[in-house]
């Protein structure tokens, strides 16, 4: 009766701000691939998808769980750390005596185990941020720090080289012509998608994000739902790690994963998901990490070096945070 | 300089917000070497008129003079060089630096350039001698208690040579001893000529410190007595804005009482939280609205947040659904067949950016689901029909939560539990800062809801809500229930002599403990 009017003005008005921010990265992408298709040689080919595709797939990977993590108003810096251990693990297992006599076995808990080990010490995270009250940027850089020491403890701190074509398939095995870590990274952002907008998990994430205080006074299982995610982000960084390595043929505990939490806060930041949490987009990261693939290719293709991208990778990242903002403000 | 003139004259003081009034011609007046009292409801616009006074905020009208000059400061800090301290009632010391440190923050003494820590000390010292507080003054600030703290607060604005100290709720977090000793540091700075507004909702500790106090109501000044000419009855009265016999008769959209109780959805007794709850308790039956009044402050909030599992109690017995169990998580309160509307729906209820359909089916989520996927033909059809039946307005169910109106807003949460069909229903403070038309649909809405068999516990500080609404009526007075009244003996005069209840006295069919 009294409060009809507020509400038809606010649900009729068109929201350029979130207009905005949803589609930003979008129209971006469009006018990168345009830009490319008119001046980069050879930039409409398999070939160049393909080796982009194979170039962000990692990141992809991770900045899924980094996303679900975010969504819930945290952050995950442990994921670079827990790809190192994962990628550790796995030719522990299949160049052990156990591993060579019994390789598909061998091979397939190369596999799972590695998957598994990151997903627990994701789930410690999750723990620890809920028992004891951590904030999770100081709870996440325990494994952050500590991690990538476990991994280089597990292999005295040597560079595992290998040649295991099954195992490998993960890096560089093609399924009708598409990378199998692309393939990978399609269902992984796919089930992250769908898992956020029609499971109860989901809902139950961004409900923690969007009010924890009132989440849990709807009976919401607050900190369930967060080790559950910090273990889904582990789940991933462990795929991750595997991915890099099979590319590389060779693991170093040192290398694999370095930087990459950064590179998923990153993808994160320019998809739109807002770091307060509560809102988030899955769809968005995989777009934001094309996105800094995209310009960075196209900064080497035409001959700026990896410098200057990294410059430029920045400057896209001030600007999908001052987008966020303006988001937010109006 | 004027000797004997008043420290402090505020006059005529406007506020306004966005087009609300938060002050109306809001009058204080402070004398040198006073301890004025400010009391009154929330949102009376009792801190408004303080951050007014401190340059927090910008005021619309009036004039205040200090020590008979004209002053408008720009902010706290300017404030407090002008000789207007305010002690919070989080105290904002730097907790990991010294006690001297904490003290001559922003103005450290200095020699030859170098900070010169001697004098420091010596004079952080001598500061808090002045209190009787003997404490080494080179140990980090965290490593004392509240009270303390707050001393070292107090050190501070005298070591801006304050002349006004603005107390905003310092008790709160004290025990009685820590009480006792601030009130001997209030009695001293009065000694020493310092004028003190003293912010508090206690009333014992009214009459135990002030001079004089003003009574604020809805923006406005609305009584300034000395102490020894008013009792906490006319206190109260006047604070809630009654005569002592009137009350508006049928001005809720409560309907008669219809009285038939059914089993015990509720009992609690001997509660103890923290230091705010001394022994509380209530009792609700099937198909009862049961009112929960008090003071703010007297600790009602705190004992619904314990019955629901929100803060679970130190001491005390709760029995659910005639069960002996105290919940230690809301969700185990839920499961019981409870639900719970906060004071504080921004804070506490709503999920602000999700839509108006979530936001319902929060709660009855996981029932909605097969192996964890949401039934959306399921939830839609709950939220259609919760949608109509509480005649929820909004654009649609997909609209985001806050951009609907406070009333509609409290329908949905009020939808969000009925949804789940609880047996008892913990309402606080269920139309506060809603529209009239939408709060006597919501007040006709909860009497439905109980003739139907619900039991609910509304806390409320309208009295009329209260005396209307109520089957029955307990009363907290500083986190004790000092009274249980049946509907047939509820009246404002009853429950505000109640409200203002010596903690001491003895109520017929209340245990104390």
């Amino acid at each position: 009766m009294t409060d009809a009017p507020t509400i038809s003005t606010k649900g009729a008005r068109f929201d350029f701000a979130s207009f905005f921010r949803r589609y930003a990265a979008v129209a971006a992408l469009v006018v990168l691939l345009a830009f490319n298709f008119a001046v980069t040689p050879n930039f409409a080919s398999w070939q160049t998808l393909n080796v982009n595709m194979t170039q962000v797939a990692t990141i992809v990977i991770v900045s899924v769980g980094m996303t679900l993590v975010i969504a819930t108003g945290g952050i995950d810096l442990s994921v670079g750390s827990l790809m190192a251990i994962s990628g550790a693990l796995a030719p522990l297992i299949f160049l052990s005596a156990f591993g060579r006599a019994y390789p598909l076995l061998g091979d397939l808990l190369a596999f799972v185990i590695p998957v598994a080990v990151a997903g627990l010490f994701g789930a410690f995270n999750g723990w620890f941020i809920t028992r004891f009250k951590v904030q999770p940027i100081v709870a996440t850089l325990v494994l952050f720090i500590a991690g990538r020491g476990i991994g280089q403890v597990m292999t005295n701190g040597n560079l595992q080289v290998f040649k295991n074509p099954i195992f490998q398939f993960v890096g560089l095995g093609r399924i009708f012509g598409v990378p199998f870590q692309v393939v990978i990274m399609l269902i992984l952002v796919a089930a992250a998608a769908w898992t956020l907008r029609r499971t109860l998990f989901g809902r139950q994430v961004l409900s923690v994000g969007g009010n924890e205080r009132a989440a849990r006074l709807a009976g919401v299982p607050v900190a369930s739902v967060k080790r559950w995610v910090y273990a889904v982000s582990g789940l991933c960084a462990g795929i991750a790690g595997l991915v890099v390595v099979s590319i590389n043929s060779s693991s170093d505990a040192n290398l694999v994963g370095l930087g990459m939490e950064l590179d998923a806060i990153a993808a994160v930041a320019v998809g739109g998901t807002p770091f307060t949490g509560g809102q988030a987009s899955v769809v968005g990261t995989l777009l934001g990490a094309l996105l800094i693939q995209l310009v960075r290719y196209t900064l080497l293709a035409n001959g700026v070096p990896d410098a200057a991208a990294l410059v430029v990778k920045g400057a896209i990242i001030a600007g999908a945070v001052w987008s966020q903002q303006r988001g937010q403000t109006s | 300089m004027s000797p004997n003139g008043p420290l402090l004259v505020m006059r005529d003081i406007d506020k306004r917000f966005q087009g609300a009034n938060a002050l109306v011609g809001a009058q204080l007046e402070v004398q040198a070497g006073e301890i004025m009292a400010v009391v009154g409801q929330n949102g009376a616009g009792k801190s408004t008129l303080i951050k007014v006074l401190t340059g927090a905020y910008k005021r619309d009208g009036g004039t205040i003079l200090f020590d008979g000059q004209p002053i408008d400061f720009a902010s706290p800090q300017a404030a407090q060089r002008g000789g207007i301290s305010t002690i919070y009632q989080e105290i904002n010391l730097v907790p990991f630096r010294s006690v001297a440190e904490n003290i001559f923050l922003g103005r450290e003494h200095k020699r030859y350039g170098f900070l010169d820590w001697k004098r420091m000390n010596a004079e952080a010292a001598e500061l808090l001698a002045r209190f009787a507080v003997d404490i080494d003054v080179h140990r980090p600030l965290m490593e004392f208690s509240t009270a303390i703290q707050q001393m070292v607060a107090i050190a501070r604005a005298l070591s801006f040579k304050a002349r006004l100290v603005i107390m905003d709720e310092p008790t709160s977090s004290l025990d009685e001893r820590e009480v006792a000793v601030l009130f001997d540091v209030m009695r001293q700075l009065r000694a020493q000529g310092v004028g003190v507004i003293f912010i508090t909702h206690r009333l014992d500790e009214l009459f135990q410190v002030c001079d004089r106090v003003t009574v604020m109501r809805d923006g406005r000044t609305v009584a300034t007595s000395r102490m020894a000419d008013v009792d906490k009855l006319r206190l109260v009265a006047s604070m809630l804005g009654r005569d002592l016999e009137a009350v508006r008769e049928g001005s809720t959209g409560f309907s008669a009482a219809s009285g038939g109780a059914g089993e015990e959805v509720l009992s609690a007794n001997g509660l103890h939280i923290g230091r705010k709850v001394r022994g509380a308790g209530v009792e609700v039956k099937a198909g009862q609205i049961v009112g929960l009044a008090g003071l703010l402050g007297s600790g009602r909030t705190e004992v619904a947040r314990a019955i629901f599992g929100a803060d679970p109690p130190g001491a005390g017995n709760i029995r659910l659904m005639g069960r002996d169990v105290a919940p230690r998580e809301p969700a185990e309160a839920i499961a019981l067949g409870v639900g719970y509307c906060s004071e504080d729906r921004k804070a506490d209820g709503i999920i602000p950016d999700m839509s108006v359909r979530e936001n319902i089916t929060l709660g009855i989520l996981p029932l909605l689901t097969k192996f964890g996927v949401v039934d959306e033909a399921r939830q839609r059809e709950i939220v259609d029909r919760f949608m109509s039946r509480l005649a929820i307005k909004a654009s649609s169910a997909e609209q985001k939560i806050r951009e609907l109106s406070g009333g509609n807003q409290q329908k949905v949460l009020l939808a969000r539990w009925l949804c789940m069909d609880p047996k008892l229903l913990i309402l606080d403070e269920p139309t506060r800062g809603i529209d009239v038309g939408a709060k006597a649909e919501i007040q006709s809405l909860i009497r439905e809801l109980a003739d139907q068999g619900l039991g609910v516990l509304m806390i409320s500080s309208e009295l009329e809500e209260i005396i209307e609404g109520a089957d029955r009526v307990f009363v907290l007075s500083d986190g004790r229930t000092v009274a249980d009244f049946p509907h047939s003996a509820v009246n404002a005069a009853a429950i505000m002599a109640a409200m203002a209840h010596d903690a001491t006295a003895t109520v017929p069919g209340v245990e104390h403990d």
